[in-house]
């Protein structure tokens, strides 16, 4: 009973899903819609259990001066600088939390994707070699786009940003959408292997 | 030492250049052109076109869903299009329901509309509301085309959907003109497209990174997409068929010169390294 009842319980809710992306007919899409809604509800409940756990995690290495414990500390007074400001101040322009997320978040996110630039530019130096056949057309290659999505690259070849437009629209297409095709098959493969009770693994290890 | 052997010794300092050079490099590429001002004008490719005509083609008084997916630390490339696509739809007088699957993103969201809505004087409530934000990446897009009141009850302040008088007759996605997506990865463009547009028929266009662009051009041939703006050449190209040039087309010029950088950095590995490899056959 204990993989039977898991197993029957998905194979109702994912024909259901099925069924109802090509049936609009209440009958599908109703009971579809109302299990959309309970997937939305358990998803913001993980969101709580994320913060408990990672809390649980960050104080206990905090209290067993585990590695990082310094890190967590600061982790532990931004999380709950964060949620207390939004609870008591609200998160309107001009409030707290507004302000901690402008002025202390966005310049840390931007400033950790603005590192890229530097460590793309470097590795580029040390690892990109025309070592094979295959590596110097992928340096060709990139080298032609990168200077295609530049405007001195126009200005190098006015037919630069039409030719890197045709690799982007033809061979890395060509080669995109053969990726897509098999991970969506893939994914279909795997997602009736689901509903028809042969692919088990989600009931646990040992089922 | 003979000549040979200094010239040996040289290039082979040289391809070990200390990486701290690198990085100096690659910040005065960056900041000079920020700091002077340079301006740089750009090919507008088709994706970006798609996207600004079908704008245009909307008629004063449309609904536009723009859909903020992305966070703050994908912000310098992704900022600059939600200027970009805001000033548009405001400029059309266009209506704009804005929310987002990510929690970052409704700031975003208030910061492009607390910036751009009073130049145009646009009131909120009546000219564009944000719903915020709402956990449950795919369903959450089937459940706001089928139901977008049942999904967002209340707007990103808390005001509740019935009090909104822009959303009055507003019941799901069907009554939106186009879906406008600001994409940084999952849940994003690709998604709204597998379970929106062809399920549904609304139309969708979006923005996404320069490195999820080349992902996205199936879409594009398809019709999926009605266009596509990839990273901030993308951003530089709307604003200049806009003629507003903003955040977008002044980063280009920045990184006009960081690709050139890299790219000499490239070749002069390779000429590093072909030498070398002569040199030990």
């Amino acid at each position: 009973m204990k993989t039977e009842v898991p197993v029957i319980i998905a194979f109702i809710a994912g024909m259901l899903m099925i069924v109802s992306f090509f049936s609009p007919h209440p009958v599908f899409a109703e009971p579809a819609a109302m299990m959309r809604n309970w997937a939305i509800i358990i998803t913001a409940f993980a969101y709580v259990l994320g913060v408990a756990n990672i809390a649980r995690i960050s104080a206990g290495a905090v209290r067993t001066r585990g590695r990082d414990w310094r890190y967590k500390i600061v982790m532990l007074l931004s999380l709950g600088a964060m949620l207390g400001a939004g609870l008591v101040g609200g998160i309107q322009g001009g409030s707290v939390f507004d302000w901690n997320y402008n002025n202390v978040m966005v310049p840390m996110q931007s400033t950790m994707f603005s590192l890229l630039a530097f460590f793309i530019a470097s590795a580029a130096f040390r690892a990109f070699r025309a070592r094979s056949v295959e590596a110097t057309l992928l340096l060709v290659t990139a080298v032609i786009v990168m200077l295609g999505r530049v405007p001195v690259g126009e200005r190098l070849w006015s037919g630069l940003p039409a030719f890197t437009e045709w690799i982007m629209e033809v061979p890395n297409m060509a080669a995109k959408r053969g990726i897509m095709i098999g991970a969506a098959l893939g994914a279909i493969s795997t997602g009736l292997k689901m509903i028809l009770g042969l692919e088990r693994s989600y009931l646990g290890s040992d089922k | 030492m003979s000549e040979a052997g200094d010239r040996n010794g040289i290039i082979q300092k040289l391809s070990q250049v200390d990486r701290r050079l690198i990085y100096l490099v690659v910040l005065v590429c960056a900041v000079v052109p920020l700091v002077i001002g340079a301006r740089v004008t750009l090919s507008v490719s088709p994706p970006v076109r798609g996207l600004f005509d079908a704008v245009e083609e909307l008629p004063p008084g449309s609904y536009v869903y723009l859909a903020a997916d992305y966070d703050p630390g994908s912000l310098p490339e992704l900022y600059p299009m939600n200027i970009a696509f805001v000033e548009h739809l405001f400029s059309k007088d266009i209506k704009i329901i804005a929310a987002s699957l990510w929690a970052p993103g409704p700031p975003l969201s208030q910061r492009v509309f607390d910036d751009i809505a009073p130049r145009y004087g646009k009131v909120y409530g009546r000219d564009y509301v944000n719903l915020g934000f709402k956990e449950g990446r795919e369903a959450v897009m089937v459940s706001v085309a089928e139901d977008l009141r049942r999904t967002f009850p209340e707007d990103y302040l808390g005001t509740p959907y019935g009090e909104i008088p822009m959303l009055e007759g507003i019941d799901n996605l069907t009554d939106v003109s186009l879906i406008v997506n600001v994409s940084a990865g999952y849940p994003g463009i690709k998604e709204w497209v597998q379970q929106i547009a062809t399920r549904f028929d609304v139309p969708i266009g979006g923005g996404v990174t320069a490195v999820s662009g080349p992902e996205m051009y199936p879409y594009i041939q398809s019709g999926q997409l009605v266009g596509l703006l990839a990273g901030m050449k993308g951003a530089g190209e709307y604003e200049q068929l806009l003629g507003k040039p903003g955040l977008g087309l002044a980063g280009m010029a920045a990184q006009s010169s960081v690709h050139v950088a890299v790219i000499v950095f490239i070749v002069l590995a390779n000429v590093f390294y072909f030498i070398e490899r002569r040199k030990k056959l």
